[in-house]
């Protein structure tokens, strides 16, 4: 548009002269009437805010004579009070500081008792030595900006609602799931004389309800049953079969103990299930401990669990194995295993599930594996009975941090050691 | 708690001066004050600080409960007097902080030895009988003022950084962008400065007060001051030929010549 010393181009000649005459015609437009008509508000305040000077297009808005304004009125006469309190604690401060505001929401009290959102700009015009003469400010309408706003807001407020709310849902779902979880475990271990017992349930998610179980209870004066298992998955689904499986075990050993015959009538009631749709089994060992004169006896089988452990008195630790246990609720028909052995005054019985074992630990997330079980067994002090067992176990399971990412149930069963001849403490 | 931290507090001055604590009331922050600072500084010993929640304060140490009465901004000042341990404080308080000066020296008799009220009001609110200059309904109407300006486009009133203490490097733009405040919590200290009814309270003033008011202020028009000086037995009033609710900025000579006649004379 600008035209430099380039000679032009015949050909836009006459494009030229079209613009011109355009430019020409605006600059008609005289300054006065720039100011009076233009699209925003103007005017002059005196450092005390009296009005000395306001342009028609703010005088229309606010529906007031010149004659009424100028000389008469301050700045803040033309604000609704709410704005008249902002600009008094905050915009009047601030230009007397800064020297200039811009942009700043607040209502006119506009004609015919309406109201005018606008923005506000203003700046101070001071003398050569830097004394303020005035204010000069622009108005403009914002009211379609404010609806905007408004709506924004709103949604603002409403999704922090709605986010307070979804908290609060949370955590009553979290102490549901607590107590749901609660429930699918004993709340404290039978005492059995001559039998020393621990437990440890560690919960992955507090949003997810684990399927982990355990379960200790009489079968009469001098036996014993108990299980721990896994049921396959986690969540509410999880939850029912884990629930369903506790009770058809603990029905199921009252009405005959055989560890195989239990497990055979928990796969039964589990398949019948299972051919129903929802496609959940388990793993587990169940077992009965009875009673002798030089500690207790050990029935069990299992489907498809991780191997029971067996720490000695001696310090060593074995695994009881149990080859060829199915899992659980699969087929109609299952084969289970069951094993045997004696826990002498010093030996610990152990069961876990696999969070236990399928940790990943290291840089290399390896995983912990039955030896590095059986090693740590091994290594615990010689007097280590099933409370100091788990104690310990419990630490490795936190020192395992995040490569812990399963729920993980523990469960040791054993005789106490006798106190050394002559050494024990009186 | 680090008090000189968590309420920003500035001393200068002439270290073995008299004390002037000069505190600031809604909207800003102790920058208010700066053109009066030089003026007092000549003489007296003068202490600067940020309520919580204002200006460079330690915004984590703010709390809704504590700031929704004006007792809690009165231990603020208290605190940061027995954090300095001053005693014979001429405390000089803008705006809503008058009434906390009150409060406070309710509360702490023995540390307070005058009392400068600039702009004060007990209470904004027309009653019957008693005329504030505002109905609840205008306050609400600030309220909402002030989330229009908190949107995000309006630089000046929204804060540049919104609780991000681990960026410290932001702290220089915060400087630039004083007066600044977190939405909620100056929505907090607007509701309470102007709901508050503290009338009862300046009976308890027994320190010889200052109420030093504009000719032209609409925040706290002169039927207010004439109120506080009538209830304030023995109150000196002094009314300042400026105009708004900030003489220390907009008259800010006066408002320090205003400040020293009453400090030197009554001592």
């Amino acid at each position: 548009m600008c035209r430099t010393g380039a000679l032009p181009d015949p050909d836009e000649e006459q494009d030229v002269d079209t613009t011109d005459a355009a430019f020409t015609a605006l600059l008609e437009d005289s300054a006065e009437e720039l100011y009076e008509q233009a699209p925003c508000g103007y005017l002059s305040t005196l450092m005390d805010g009296t009005i000395a000077k306001i342009n028609t297009t703010l005088l229309d808005w606010l529906g007031l004579s010149r004659r009424r304004v100028v000389g008469r009125m301050r700045f803040t006469d033309l604000l609704t009070m709410g704005s008249k309190l902002y600009h008094e604690t905050h915009y009047a401060p601030l230009l007397q500081m800064k020297g200039h505001v811009n942009g700043i929401a607040m209502e006119l009290r506009a004609a015919e008792g309406a109201r005018l959102p606008v923005l506000v700009t203003s700046k101070v015009k001071t003398s050569a030595d830097g004394e303020p003469l005035l204010v000069r400010t622009t108005v403009f309408d914002a009211s379609d900006r404010r609806a905007y706003e408004t709506e924004l807001l709103r949604g603002r407020q409403a999704a922090e609602q709605a986010r307070r709310q979804a908290e609060a849902d949370r955590e009553r779902l979290q102490e549901a799931l607590a107590v749901l979880q609660q429930s699918l475990l004993p709340t404290a271990l039978p005492v059995i004389p001559g039998l020393e017992t621990a437990s440890h349930y560690h919960t992955a998610s507090p949003d997810l309800l684990g399927g982990d179980f355990y379960d200790l209870f009489p079968l009469d004066d001098a036996r014993w049953g108990f299980f721990l298992g896994d049921v396959c998955g986690k969540g509410p689904q999880a939850a029912a079969v884990t629930s369903l499986t506790r009770y058809t075990l603990r029905a199921a050993a009252l009405h005959n103990p055989d560890p195989v015959e239990v497990l055979t009538t928990l796969n039964t009631v589990l398949s019948q299930r299972y051919s129903s749709g929802d496609t959940r089994y388990c793993t587990a060992i169940y077992g009965t401990l009875e009673r002798r004169d030089d500690g207790f006896a050990v029935d069990l089988a299992s489907g498809g669990h991780p191997l029971a452990l067996v720490r000695r008195a001696d310090g060593g630790a074995e695994y009881l194995p149990t080859p060829g246990g199915m899992l659980i609720g699969i087929m109609p028909r299952a084969k289970f295993t069951p094993a045997s052995t004696m826990l002498v005054p010093g030996d610990t019985l152990l069961l876990y599930t696999d969070g236990l074992t399928e940790a990943r630990i290291g840089p290399r997330r390896e995983l912990y594996g039955d030896d590095a079980l059986r090693a740590f067994a091994t290594a615990q002090p010689s007097a280590t009975g099933p409370q100091a067992l788990v104690t310990a176990l419990t630490a490795l399971l936190d020192s395992f941090g995040d490569g812990l990412d399963d729920d993980t149930a523990l469960l040791a069963l054993g005789a106490p050691a006798l106190a050394p001849a002559g050494g024990g403490p009186a | 708690m680090d008090i000189r931290h968590r309420n920003n507090v500035t001393v200068t001055g002439r270290a073995d001066g008299p004390v002037v604590l000069l505190a600031h009331g809604f909207g800003c922050d102790q920058n208010m004050w700066r053109m009066v600072v030089p003026a007092l500084a000549e003489e007296y010993r003068v202490v600067l600080f940020d309520y919580v929640g204002s200006g460079r304060s330690d915004s984590s140490a703010w709390s809704e409960q504590r700031y929704s009465s004006l007792a809690g901004y009165a231990q603020d000042v208290l605190d940061v007097c027995q954090e300095l341990d001053l005693r014979d404080v001429a405390f000089v308080g803008h705006s809503v902080s008058a009434m906390v000066g009150v409060l406070a020296a309710a509360k702490e008799p023995e540390r307070f030895s005058r009392l400068v009220m600039v702009a004060p009001s007990p209470r904004y609110i027309d009653e019957d009988g008693y005329r504030g200059g505002f109905s609840a309904e205008d306050i609400n109407e600030l309220l909402e003022s002030l989330d229009s300006n908190y949107l995000g486009w309006s630089a000046a009133m929204a804060p540049v950084i919104m609780g991000n203490p681990d960026r410290p490097e932001l702290g220089a733009e915060l400087t630039a962008s004083f007066c600044a405040a977190d939405p909620d919590k100056a929505r907090v200290f607007a509701s309470t400065t102007f709901l508050t009814d503290s009338r009862a309270d300046l009976r308890t003033v027994t320190v010889p007060t200052l109420v030093l008011e504009c000719a032209h202020d609409v925040i706290a028009p002169r039927e207010v001051g004439a109120y506080v000086h009538a209830a304030i037995p023995g109150s000196r009033l002094v009314t300042l030929n400026a105009t708004g609710h900030c003489p220390q900025l907009s008259a800010p000579e006066a408002t320090a010549q205003a400040i020293t006649a009453f400090l030197g004379g009554s001592r």
